[in-house]
């Protein structure tokens, strides 16, 4: 490991991993024997189901809750499904068609050895796999061929809740310089316990993650990606009620960036910890394998804590975030783990403590394609002084060398960003990058400074938080808010009645197949 | 494009301040100066800077300047702009609607509600609707507060409740009645296509039906929401961007003690 600029000490790197690693370990013992609504149908998606009914009700949904309100979800989609292909003769597309019309209950057919039924859903997970894997290649020929802008990319927001002025917004941003472009998602999506389905031109504050949409979009980088001579990726949110379908939706469409971050739902939307640690699990391993840079989104946490005081909490969650992922199989290289300080601006030497945490980022996650993002509580309306602490944030990105960076808008907090906003902050940030381009291979800190010592402090904390954690155990530690001041209970939150302990025919053709493979 | 910036033309107009007439001030009083920044659909380019001074004009701006221009992308030009403005208004006869209590700081607002009402007020808040926003009311209720002003947990004479984002209105109300709360607050962050106006509208229907509506203090916030607007909507208050929890607190228990509540 490189020499430490901040005067890290890398054996305490190492104890706090390896107790992160006993937490997410816990973790995974309990989400092995459970599946939910939202992976069920996820294995829908990944078997070709796709449509709505006449109620516009996703097929998924129709064929899993059908397998629920029979008692029996816990035996999982995949044996049904196996077994409805060699009774019926028909594809799990038509399967499913059949079950929406009422003309076929998949629970009530002779059923044939598990041996049998695998080997009869065989030609629809090859399609996909194959699917999945010729997406990687695509964007890795892209990569190779018309190359990629430098880190820290830039990631800028489209959010006008109609794809078709989304995609304007995006090839403008594109040519402006933009690297990533996150299409945000029209707000309650993630509380919605199915994927809309098609092209949608209707969103409050943002545009419904459809499969339809992420094609729509994907296409429009593509074509200004070619005229730019840069691959342009394209970001969703991996979050909420559907995480693993996005995931697979993301996968089938070439998303290059998921937000995919449990504890942020369970946090900031409430969502049932046990539900979604469990579909957490599987949409990471789908985007390991679909080679998707998954974002966390600690940089959130401090949104309701106090920035200075909790920093350590951070650290903390990009600890385990970083142990989950690798469980799943989700390489660092994937792995966009969020930070950044919300730091009121008006703090003394503020600047120094957000060098201090993200150097330190940087270094204890050396592989991680880090996640930067200037903060947006701080954002008062007075655009013009937003613009310099959007600049701050720049100057760190590139000293610190993040890898996403997060472009704040000099108008957050008072609309969504205009054309001209984007261009701003983008002159900005390329402005900054340009110029400071080789700060931090030239800049050192000095020995028991205002930096070093606050990289220290923060490391301790975090290091004596994830030790209380380990002996309380994830689940409680969320129960008695140890992150961001918010308590939530084990059973309480949203989608808890989607969850089942997995039966005896269960199984997931999916997970031997993509976990940890490329 | 710069000539004019630095003009030596004479200033022949009345330099003097008249509250009947004003209008905006660059470094001269009553030269009406403004910048102005937006992006017109069209190419950059002259016939772009003259359609920027045409609206200018347009406008109510004398001397419009367009000091600089750049194509976003083709066919969007994004440019900065100056002018003086002709326009004036008449200050002395400007009435806004305010909302009319006393801002107090915690200890003192508690020990008004201790003196004024003898118990605890209880407040139920929460970012309701499809709104995920929690910035707002959990600057206004959460013990920490924001920018310095603690927020409501922390007062010891309020019992504070804050539920969260994405509260249904019927779940709201239900809370309400259990917790008998006396005031609720309604945070409403986004507001894109006037989704909060239709928000806060229902849950005033709703609780109107459930003849609830006089016996809480009822009051919305949010980065575009004004007093004026609240009371439109049939609020009791409205509080907009620089207000804290001390400004709600303290017009909570002020008009609980003007409606005689104990």
């Amino acid at each position: 490991m490189q020499q430490s600029k901040i005067g890290l000490d890398h054996t305490k790197v190492a104890h706090a991993r390896e107790i992160a690693r006993n937490i997410a370990n816990q973790v995974s013992t309990f989400v092995d024997g459970y599946t939910t609504v939202a992976v069920e149908r996820t294995i829908c998606r990944l078997l070709g189901i796709d449509g709505i009914d006449s109620n516009e009700v996703p097929l998924p949904n129709v064929v899993v809750d059908a397998l629920k309100s029979s008692g029996q979800l816990g035996q999982g989609i995949a044996f049904y499904m196996g077994n409805a292909i060699l009774e019926t003769g028909k594809d799990p597309q038509a399967i499913a068609e059949a079950v929406s019309k009422g003309e076929l209950d998949i629970t009530r057919l002779p059923l044939h050895g598990t041996a049998e039924i695998q080997a009869a859903l065989q030609p629809y997970i090859n399609a996909t796999i194959d699917r999945i894997r010729n997406r990687r290649l695509r964007r890795e020929h892209y990569i190779n061929t018309i190359g990629e802008g430098s880190k820290p990319y830039l990631y800028i927001i489209v959010a006008t809740g109609n794809i078709y002025e989304d995609v304007v917004q995006a090839q403008a941003g594109a040519r402006q310089g933009a690297d990533i472009i996150a299409v945000i998602r029209t707000t309650g999506q993630s509380l919605l316990d199915y994927v809309p389905y098609g092209a949608t031109t209707e969103g409050f504050g943002g545009t419904f993650a459809t499969q339809e949409n992420f094609r729509i979009m994907r296409k429009a980088l593509d074509e200004v990606g070619e005229e730019v001579g840069r691959y342009i990726r394209l970001c969703n949110y991996c979050s909420g009620l559907c995480m693993p379908e996005i995931a697979a939706m993301g996968a089938l469409e070439g998303l290059d960036v998921m937000l995919n971050d449990a504890l942020y739902g369970i946090l900031f939307r409430d969502i049932n910890m046990q539900r979604t640690l469990i579909d957490q699990y599987f949409s990471r391993i789908i985007n390991g394998f679909a080679g998707v840079i998954i974002n966390t989104g600690e940089d959130n946490y401090l949104t309701t804590a106090d920035a200075y005081e909790e920093a350590h909490t951070v650290l903390a969650s990009d600890f385990i975030n970083e142990q989950l992922a690798l469980q799943a199989g989700l390489p660092e290289e994937q792995q966009g783990l969020g930070h950044a300080f919300e730091m009121d601006p008006m703090l003394e030497n503020g600047f120094l403590y957000e060098l201090a945490q993200a150097q330190m980022l940087r270094e204890i996650f050396p592989n991680a394609p880090l996640k930067y993002m200037p903060p947006t509580k701080f954002m008062t309306g007075n655009i013009f002084r937003g613009h310099i602490q959007d600049a701050l944030f720049n100057i760190i990105g590139q000293w610190t060398h993040q890898g996403l960076q997060l472009l704040g808008m000099p108008t957050e907090a008072i609309h969504t960003p205009f054309m001209s906003d984007r261009y701003l902050s983008i002159e900005n940030a390329k402005y900054i990058f340009n110029n400071m381009k080789d700060i931090g291979e030239e800049v050192e800190f000095k020995e028991d400074g205002i930096i070093r010592r606050r990289a220290k402090e923060v490391l301790d904390n975090a290091t004596t938080l994830l030790e209380q954690m380990e002996s309380e155990g994830l689940f409680s530690a969320l129960e008695k808010g140890i992150f961001a001041n918010v308590n939530r209970p084990k059973n309480g939150g949203k989608g808890l009645d989607g969850v089942t302990r997995k039966g005896e025919n269960y199984f997931n053709p999916f997970v031997e197949l993509m976990k940890g493979k490329k | 494009m710069s000539e004019g910036l630095y003009s030596m033309e004479a200033k022949d107009y009345d330099k003097t301040l008249d509250l009947t007439k004003i209008k905006p001030y660059g470094d001269t009083m009553n030269d009406g100066k403004v910048q102005l920044s937006f992006t017109l659909p069209v190419p950059a380019g002259a016939e772009a800077e003259e359609a920027a001074k045409q609206l200018l004009k347009k406008m109510g701006f004398e001397n419009p300047l367009v000091v600089f221009q750049k194509e976003l992308t083709e066919g969007f030009c994004f440019m900065n702009c100056y002018g003086s403005l002709t326009h004036t208004v008449d200050y002395t006869n400007i009435h806004v609607p305010k909302v009319e209590s006393t801002t107090m700081e915690m200890k003192e607002c508690d020990e008004y509600i201790r003196e004024h009402i003898g118990r605890n007020i209880v407040i139920v808040g929460a970012s309701t609707g499809t709104d995920a926003h929690t910035v707002g009311i959990d600057a206004i209720m959460n013990m920490k507060g924001y920018a310095g002003h603690y927020g409501l947990e922390r007062y010891d004479m309020i019992d504070a409740y804050n539920l969260g984002s994405q509260v249904p209105n019927e779940e709201f109300i239900a809370k309400a009645i259990e917790l008998k709360a006396d005031a609720l607050i309604v945070s409403q962050t986004v507001t894109q296509k006037d989704v909060h106006i239709k928000n806060l509208t229902e849950l005033v229907e709703m609780l109107e039906a459930e003849g609830l509506r006089d016996k809480v203090i009822l009051i919305c916030g949010g980065p575009r929401i004004s007093h004026e607007l609240a009371k439109e909507l049939g609020y009791d208050a409205g509080f907009g961007p620089n207000t804290y929890a001390d400004d709600e607190a303290s017009y909570i228990a002020q008009e609980m003690v003007r409606r005689g509540w104990k």
